[in-house]
């Protein structure tokens, strides 16, 4: 095997694979289908700025926090 | 009487509600959002929370329910044991809601009891702060605490009435009316309100507000309870400006005129 054809990405705790090994943050955003929700993302423990989303490459082991608000007291 | 406005001002800005309400443990949204409504409460708190992967597209969310544009959030720490983890939690609330910077900070020491953990919550509240949050905290009635929370710059001091969804009422008002006498910010009973005349008698004591969830959530019927509590809420703040008559064994003074009796 001479080039990776998939990448592995811990999102929320669990891996997921994708075939696209050349993926931006904003790419993973619209693979989930969260394009235009409102979420906040960590990457490997530090926040990423919506800004950013489409200057971020993702590599292969990143551990993402993808979270959002929900109902609480 | 010209009536003069009174509002809770909390961080600089003024609200005219002095009802908090959480948005959690309704039946549905549509629930939560008639409740809210009724209890007219303009900050609400949310938590945080890793978002569904994968799942529904159209799947509704809290925030199409209660628009943020129509209330104050207040992301809170809600289920957080240690002060880097709610540090955490805030920052990317802060990220979430676009750089807004009222939070409500809890961090709890026991998940039996939800006790708050006083030495987390001091620890967190010191680099939010810093970081420029503007920090409603959640504590225990420990009027100590309290002030050192006040002193690292906390704008809202939010003590405890009871245990987090015990519903037990005010346990011990005596440490509240220590606490409110000497904090110079708002003071808010924040858990452990059961029903209206809890709220009433958290207002009569001079807090500057109450926040509540389950109280509402978990009555039979929220959307009354959620009314319910707004108006004791108005009265307790109402009477507690109006000041009240002393408490006295009895009365040498009766209300009807001792002269003119018949005979």
């Amino acid at each position: 095997m001479n080039k990776a054809t998939s990448m592995n990405l811990k999102i929320n705790g669990n891996i997921k694979s994708f075939d696209d090994t050349s993926m931006t943050i904003e790419g993973l955003v619209i693979q989930l289908n969260l394009l235009g929700k409102r979420i906040a993302i960590e990457k490997n423990g530090m926040i990423i700025s919506k800004s950013e989303f489409q200057n971020i490459l993702l590599q292969d082991g990143d551990q993402l926090e993808i979270v959002g608000a929900v109902g609480g007291g | 009487m010209a009536q003069k406005k009174d509002s809770l001002i909390i961080a600089g800005k003024s609200y005219q509600s002095r009802l908090l309400v959480g948005t959690g443990k309704y039946k549905d949204f549509q629930e939560t959002r008639l409740a809210i409504d009724a209890s007219g409460a303009e900050i609400i708190t949310v938590a945080i929370r890793r978002t569904n992967i994968g799942q529904n597209e159209g799947e509704p969310s809290l925030l199409d329910f209660l628009p943020p544009n129509r209330f104050t959030y207040l992301p809170n720490t809600a289920g957080c044991y240690s002060a880097d983890d709610a540090v955490r939690t805030l920052r990317l609330a802060r990220e979430l809601l676009d750089g807004h910077t009222l939070v409500k900070l809890e961090v709890l020491g026991d998940p039996k009891t939800l006790y708050p953990n006083v030495m987390e919550t001091l620890k967190a509240a010191e680099v939010l702060i810093k970081e420029g949050f503007d920090v409603m905290v959640y504590t225990s009635d420990d009027p100590i605490v309290a002030k050192e929370l006040e002193n690292i710059g906390c704008c809202a001091i939010m003590p405890l009435a009871s245990l987090i969804g015990s519903g037990m009422g005010i346990l011990n008002p005596w440490n509240l009316q220590i606490i409110i006498e000497h904090a110079k910010v708002p003071v808010l009973v924040d858990a452990g309100v059961g029903t209206a005349s809890d709220a009433a008698i958290a207002m009569e004591l001079g807090c500057e507000g109450v926040l509540m969830n389950t109280a509402i959530a978990s009555a039979n019927d929220p959307i009354m309870m959620a009314g319910a509590m707004k108006k004791a809420i108005e009265a307790g703040r109402e009477a507690y400006l109006a000041g009240r008559m002393a408490k006295k064994l009895y009365s040498a003074s009766p209300t009807s005129p001792t002269q003119g009796m018949i005979s």
